[in-house]
């Protein structure tokens, strides 16, 4: 049988059973302890496995006919890993990178205990061969054991991605004491609005590619609940994407808080958006500045947001939102999924370890046109955007900055202060230009004023 | 035997009995805003017996029924919404798919035969529709390859055989129908663009339809165009089934086009036959496709024919009903006609044998040209109008 595990997956034992059960010599079958969140197995491993449990002849009403266990064994004779391996030679992303024709043989045939194969975690890596400018993951997990599994795959990918964070050998730090963080406030001449996101997932529940409708509805029953229970400046209200009523709907597009069904092919071919919009929705509390999504990219994704510079008061809130939440959902005998080696797991391995975007929209009309701006915030670890989200291009001068780091730096330490700097070299370098900041701040002024009319 | 089955029944409920299920309330879709075939027959009681079933690939209910779950649709237009992943799909979720075969194919029972007749010369006529009206004539197909997964579950290295296989017997083909295939990731720019002024080329789908179901994956890896040189005989491979095939030409000689066709798609039987593989085909359903809507013959038969008073004409949709013909734009399913002219079709696929169904359309289209030109001429059409078919 060609269901292996490696040693280091003590999670998946089999169930006693009588010996006639699972006699096909060195077969291990993917029997899950009980798990009350363990989905009915399905898939084509699942049904290759039990039929070569020898099931056999069987009365209708149940799953399988006479032939299916000949018709594994002609499969896999028929379909060796070299006929599926995939082809990547016009791909330019991590994973088709990373995959070789050997390390997929050893993987094809596995299983997590949520029956999530290889094949699934790489098909949007596979069906969007990406820009020779601009490198994609792709790949995602459909569960968090995906990333133990498909480590010999997955660990290569994060260390390309994360600039050779090696999850074999080196931890992850989490910091989300916000009063560790220095300075923090920015001029709001240049900074239109502050931002910081992440996102959680629910441990023992399947991540949005691979999970079923009862485990998405669950996510979204827990995390519901959990908000339920915010108070003071964070109590609000949950919006189902499937139940509001117009107003609402247009309240929350006004408001820029609304996402929709994901177009993005990267998403919709990882399986994403799959029953949208069933138990998807927003909440928010009331003060309109910290914001969660329920079952867009990831379980959830928290936002705290404002206008204005305070990122400090932005990240103070979150973290604070956030380890609120968190005793929360624990209240109720649930955890985010965390480890020491990746962090917070998300459905993306670009997320993982902090899962964290601080960013603001700020202007910086001379800084953009500057050749050396690219220079300046990759020597920063900053990224740009356009004012729209990744993707998007920049409206007249502003633009979205934010930390390009994800995994082996802290949340604390993640370029909040960097961007402060950023911020200073703006007007250093118009200096440097040969406009002096005196006149410089008129010019600024005019800009900002007549923008503003 | 019955030992056999006991041993195997309690295997299965100790097995069932491990994996802990959450209740059907959980699991069921909200189909309540849905407008598809799928959702007006799928019960929570339906759904909670289905979802103990599988097909020996692995194919599940949540498979079959994903598409129409993600596409809600229209209150004016029926899609099926459901799909199969392989020839048992039909067998194993029968409980589901009779009653959407019913709906879909006005009323054709479980207990039904499907009549197969690719005889050519069975046609009446056809080779004399009015060529200043009928601007081209196309009869299309498909067949899926028994024994091979279809396009929404097949794996790369099944998808890859079908290709191989298809090439070589195509390739094989000789006189007028002659020709070659055009690997999709292969082809030159210069393949890509005359392919694309024939008006030959397919794309990546685009629509959800299609995407939910999972058929778009892997693209191009596997699709291709096969062609005969007098580009009159055309092969789809791998695009939402396994094989498309295409008979056509400009004017209106839908017989010669039939008869192209008939004699093309025999050889392909036979050839493929010769190497120990057969079309999925069975008395009931007729040659079974991904498509529940296109069972039966999988056949559709149309012109492309100008109509710019007829389709004004209060009576239009009226009559298409009654010669059992659909409509659509000249940019196929979904699409606006354009000055007038529209792609004529029959509506059946199932429960019509391919003669039946090309005889419809070479009728109808006779009468519909005949009626253009009463009201060309202001004259009445009312003697005119056919009884339903």
């Amino acid at each position: 049988m060609l269901i292996t595990f490696p040693s280091h997956s003590c999670w998946i034992t089999a169930e006693d059973s009588s010996p006639s059960l699972f006699s096909t010599g060195n077969t291990h079958p993917t029997v899950t302890m009980a798990n009350p969140f363990t989905r009915v197995m399905s898939g084509r491993n699942t049904a290759l496995m039990l039929a070569s449990v020898g099931a056999g002849a069987l009365a209708s009403g149940y799953m399988f006919t006479e032939s299916s266990s000949a018709a594994a064994a002609e499969r896999r004779r028929l379909y060796p890993p070299s006929a599926d391996f995939p082809d990547l030679r016009k791909h330019n992303n991590c994973m088709a990178s990373a995959l070789t024709p050997k390390m997929y043989a050893h993987l094809r045939d596995m299983v997590t205990p949520n029956n999530w194969t290889l094949d699934q975690c790489i098909q949007t890596g596979v069906d969007n061969p990406g820009h020779p400018f601009i490198k994609t993951v792709g790949m995602v997990a459909g569960d968090e054991e995906s990333y133990e599994v498909f480590a010999e795959l997955f660990d290569p990918v994060i260390k390309d991605r994360h600039n050779g964070y090696d999850p074999r050998t080196m931890k992850h730090p989490t910091d989300l004491d916000a009063s560790k963080l220095t300075s923090g406030m920015f001029d709001e001449r240049y900074v239109l609005s502050s931002r910081v996101r992440t996102g959680r997932s629910i441990r023992g529940l399947s991540l949005p590619p691979a999970c079923s409708r009862s485990e998405r509805r669950e996510v979204e029953r827990v995390t519901v609940n959990a908000l339920s229970g915010l108070k003071g400046d964070l109590a609000g209200r949950y919006y189902s994407l499937g139940e509001m009523t117009e107003r609402e709907q247009q309240q929350l597009i006004d408001e820029h808080f609304l996402f929709d069904k994901p177009v993005s092919p990267l998403l919709t071919s990882a399986g994403m958006a799959r029953d949208w919009p069933d138990a998807r929705g927003i909440w928010h509390n009331n003060a309109k500045n910290f914001l969660i999504w329920i079952n867009e990219e990831d379980h959830t994704r928290i936002i705290s947001m404002e206008k204005g510079g305070n990122m400090k008061s932005v990240f103070e809130r979150f973290c604070r939102g956030l380890k609120e939440v968190e005793h929360l959902i624990q209240e109720r005998g649930w955890e985010f999924m965390w480890n020491e080696r990746l962090g917070y797991i998300l459905t993306c391995p670009s997320n993982l370890g902090t899962g964290l975007r601080a960013g603001v929209h700020i202007r910086l009309p001379m800084l953009c046109k500057d050749p050396r701006f690219k220079k300046i915030l990759e020597n920063l670890r900053l990224q740009k955007r356009g004012t729209g989200g990744v993707d998007t291009a920049a409206t007249g001068d502003t633009v979205d900055i934010s930390n390009l780091d994800r995994l082996g730096r802290s949340e604390v330490r993640c370029s909040v202060k960097r961007q402060r700097r950023a911020h200073e070299s703006t007007e250093r370098i118009d200096k440097s230009t040969g406009l002096g900041c005196d006149k410089l701040c008129p010019l600024l002024v005019f800009n900002l004023s007549s923008a503003l009319k | 035997m019955s030992d056999k089955v006991d041993d195997a029944a309690k295997c299965m409920s100790k097995l069932t009995l491990t994996v802990n299920r959450r209740c059907v309330d959980d699991e069921y879709p909200d189909l309540s805003k849905h407008h598809n075939h799928m959702a007006k027959v799928l019960t929570k009681d339906m759904y909670a017996r289905l979802r103990e079933r599988v097909t020996s690939s692995g194919f599940t209910i949540d498979n079959v029924i994903q598409t129409g779950v993600d596409n809600p649709g229209h209150p004016f237009i029926m899609t099926v919404g459901c799909v199969a992943g392989d020839e048992e799909t039909y067998e194993v979720f029968k409980e589901l798919l009779d009653p959407v075969i019913e709906d879909r194919h006005g009323g054709y029972k479980p207990t039904d035969k499907h009549k197969t007749d690719i005889n050519s010369d069975n046609l009446q006529g056809g080779d004399d529709l009015d060529p200043a009206y009928v601007l081209s004539s196309r009869v299309r197909t498909g067949r899926s390859i028994r024994g091979f997964t279809l396009p929404p579950h097949c794996s790369r290295g099944e998808r890859r055989a079908i290709e191989k296989m298809s090439s070589e017997a195509l390739d094989s083909l000789s006189g007028d129908l002659k020709g070659k295939y055009y690997a999709l990731k292969d082809m030159t720019e210069e393949e890509q663009q005359q392919l694309i002024d024939d008006h030959f080329l397919f794309d990546k789908p685009v629509s959800p339809l299609l995407l939910a179901s999972g058929m778009g994956r892997d693209w191009p890896d596997a699709r291709g165009i096969w062609h005969n040189n007098n580009k009159t005989f055309l092969v789809w491979v791998n695009e939402e089934d396994h094989l498309r095939v295409i008979s056509m030409q400009k004017g209106g000689n839908m017989k010669e086009v039939f008869a192209r066709f008939c004699t093309g798609l025999t050889k392909i039987e036979d050839l493929f036959k010769q190497h120990g593989h057969q079309f999925m085909w069975n008395e009931h359903l007729g040659y079974v496709l991904t498509c529940p809507s296109n069972l039966g013959t999988g056949l559709r038969a149309g012109v492309h024919v100008k109509l710019p008073n007829m389709s004004k004409n209060p009576q239009f949709e009226d009559v298409l009903k009654r010669l059992r013909l659909q409509k659509r734009g000249t940019g196929g399913v979904d699409t606006a006609a354009v000055g007038g002219v529209f792609d004529i079709s029959n509506a059946d696929r199932l429960g019509f044998s391919e003669v039946e169904l090309v005889q419809m359309v070479v009728d109808g289209i006779k009468l519909l040209v005949d009626m253009e030109k009463r009201l060309e001429k202001g004259q009445a059409i009312d003697d005119l109008i056919p009884e339903q078919k």
